[in-house]
């Protein structure tokens, strides 16, 4: 499994039911290796989100094969997309969603409940998973007393905690003040360097700069632009 | 199969894990989950209460139910079917000769007779011995009563003797009086000795004993006692007929718990010719005394119990309504990092039972909280059944069940897209 393509798109398309049918996503191709570093960029409207949501299993598309490990999840049923939501991506969000009733641990172990992880391994990878965002010391803090990098970083400890193959984050720091938002892209680089396979969806230019291979999509026609990051 | 082909492990969702993400999604809203639980609360609250109380008011019923009421049955004459009497007079009365024996060979009667209330004339009254010439003031009433009635009626003596077999047989006129009408007719009980008479309508009777308290049929009168056949010899027989006030009865002491077998047998021991010419009136079943009580005030109590429910239902189904709604978002981030819609009805429907189980328990509570309170403020013994009373945290589950229902389900069916396009 490991060695292979993370995410392979053949001729992925997603088309929303009319009337009109709207073609959201036309026939694309990608491959995304592991360890890779990928930028989709482009402005609203242009089908990033749609991308994202196939990406991410929230969505079904509506032609073409997507093989995430090497599984053809088109085949798959709730069941299975489901666990393997879990259990492979890891999700960042632009709005964190982190639940604010409940410490940074919490939130962090939330991402363990489904996955049969054992009950006594979840403080402690959950623990481990914060400290490797830099947050070992903010374990009990409820988000509403967090700044909005140390939202994104719990939000991405919670991504992390159940090592997935593939951290898929939609505009990351598009919630965030520049020192916050450069704070998070540091971390999203170092958690590349150490090995993560990372999809970065955004319409910043700064923000997609960090990514080693940079997609960009627009009126739903992917095109790959390369070397368009920096190295 | 597909599970086999991928090897994927199933997303899963244990009960522990369900109860406690429940009871975290009350705790962080404790205010909002109390007024939740409201209707809940006061709906059980009120079905243990209403059945705690009227179980300890009946309790408390069949406590007073004195051992005397306990153990008297009273038989009336009703009258032959047909009577024969020539006009003007009554039939004989419906209790044979030795009704007092056969009474009292029946198991479990302490003593028996028969007596009734003796009709006078208008204008009749009681005069002391005509030297003193003192006539009662109040109501006396004449009874006729055989020796066994007396001794049935559980006279306290203070003086003198009470009316014998002998007297009986043999139609003497003699009496006994009670204090009040001896004190009123100058009968002091030191002169008994010297036979100091009573004159009705100017027949005298001479005066045997004296009583001063009775237990059954002239607990709270002044009345004068003379035997059944002088009664019989000096006023005819008594009108027959339940309603009349003057019909023949028969009073029966019985021993404790004796009295439902003794009413049962007496009519056909009498009078076997004809037993339905005597109605029997025993004390009434302490049980039946208490489904009575149940029966009434309590079923309003536990209509009002049921539509407490009904409002408590309403009540969390709404609050799970509104929560489910606001939390889109929280429904969308479980669906990315795992979760299957069932797992998220589950959740749902794990925090309206946990909430309605919380409101059942404290509803309880309450419920027997007032029965305690109640029952101890009127120095009752508080009774409440566990049958009812342990089970009752569970009507909140299943209130919290049946109102979740479809809030989960609306919850299971949140497209995890809508949930997270929140920016």
């Amino acid at each position: 499994m490991m060695g292979g393509p993370v995410i392979e798109l053949r001729g992925v398309a997603r088309t929303y039911p009319g009337p009109p049918p709207v073609p959201a996503l036309r026939p694309a191709d990608l491959v995304i290796d592991a360890g890779d570093y990928v930028a989709v960029t482009g402005p609203s409207g242009s089908g990033k989100s749609t991308l994202l949501h196939v990406l991410g299993l929230l969505d079904t598309p509506t032609a073409g094969t997507y093989l995430l490990d090497g599984l053809d999840t088109s085949a798959l049923g709730d069941r299975d997309r489901s666990a393997l939501r879990g259990g492979r991506i890891g999700f960042v969000f632009q709005a964190f969603h982190l639940l604010p009733y409940r410490t940074a641990l919490e939130n962090v172990q939330l991402a363990e409940l489904y996955n049969q992880t054992p009950r006594g391994q979840r403080l402690d990878r959950a623990v481990e998973a914060l400290r490797g965002v830099g947050l070992g010391h903010r374990l009990d803090a409820l988000p509403t007393t967090l700044s909005g990098g140390e939202c994104q970083r719990v939000a991405i400890a919670r991504a992390l905690v159940n090592r997935p193959s593939l951290l898929l984050c939609d505009e990351p720091t598009g919630n965030l003040d520049s020192a916050n938002a450069a704070t998070v892209m540091e971390l999203l680089d170092e958690l590349n360097a150490a090995g993560f396979t990372i999809a970065v969806i955004t319409h910043d230019a700064s923000v997609a700069s960090h990514a080693r291979r940079a997609v960009a999509i627009s009126d739903g026609v992917l095109s790959e632009r390369i070397g368009a990051g920096h190295a | 199969m597909r599970r086999a082909r991928t090897g994927l492990p199933s997303p899963r969702l244990s009960a522990r894990d369900t109860a406690s993400e429940a009871l975290a999604g009350i705790v962080q809203r404790p205010g909002r989950a109390l007024l939740t639980m409201l209707g809940t609360v006061l709906g059980v609250g009120a079905f243990v209460a209403v059945l705690g109380l009227t179980a300890t008011g009946a309790g408390q019923i069949s406590h007073q139910f004195t051992i005397l009421e306990d153990t008297t049955v009273n038989v009336q004459d009703n009258g032959p079917v047909n009577n024969v009497a020539p006009p003007g007079t009554n039939p004989a009365i419906g209790f044979p000769a030795d009704a007092d024996a056969i009474a009292e060979r029946i198991n479990g009667v302490v003593a028996a007779g028969v007596w009734w209330p003796v009709s006078l004339p208008d204008g009749a009254n009681f005069t002391g011995s005509l030297a003193l010439s003192a006539t009662a003031s109040q109501t006396v009433s004449l009874l006729a009563a055989s020796p066994g009635a007396v001794r049935a009626m559980g006279v306290t003596m203070v003086a003198g003797s009470r009316l014998s077999s002998y007297e009986n047989d043999t139609a003497q006129h003699v009496a006994m009086i009670d204090t009040t009408t001896a004190a009123e007719l100058g009968v002091a009980p030191a002169r008994l000795a010297s036979h100091p008479a009573v004159f009705v309508n100017g027949i005298a009777y001479t005066v045997v004993g004296i009583y001063s308290s009775a237990q059954r049929v002239v607990t709270d009168e002044s009345a004068m006692l003379i035997p059944e056949n002088t009664a019989l010899a000096d006023f005819g027989n008594p009108e027959p007929g339940i309603g009349n006030q003057d019909e023949a009865q028969m009073v029966i002491a019985t021993k404790i718990g004796a009295a439902q077998a003794v009413a049962r047998q007496i009519a056909a021991a009498e009078l076997p010719t004809d037993p339905s010419r005597l109605v029997v009136a025993s004390p009434p079943n302490p049980q039946n005394l208490q489904s009575e009580v149940t029966g009434d005030l309590a079923s309003l109590f536990l209509v009002l119990a049921l539509i407490s429910l009904l409002i408590g239902a309403v009540g969390i189904a709404n609050t799970t309504l509104v929560a489910v709604l606001e939390r889109t978002e929280e429904i969308g981030l479980r669906r990315a990092v795992g979760a299957r819609p069932r797992h998220i009805a589950a959740q749902f429907l794990a925090e309206a039972a946990v909430t309605g189980t919380l409101g059942g328990l404290i509803g309880t509570c309450i419920g027997a909280g007032v029965v305690v309170i109640s029952a101890a403020a009127k120095d009752w013994t508080a009774v409440l059944n566990p049958a009812y009373t342990l089970p009752a945290p569970l009507i909140g589950t299943v209130v919290g069940v049946l109102a979740g229902a479809y809030p989960a389900l609306r919850a299971a069916r949140t497209s995890p897209l809508a949930a997270l396009r929140t920016a």
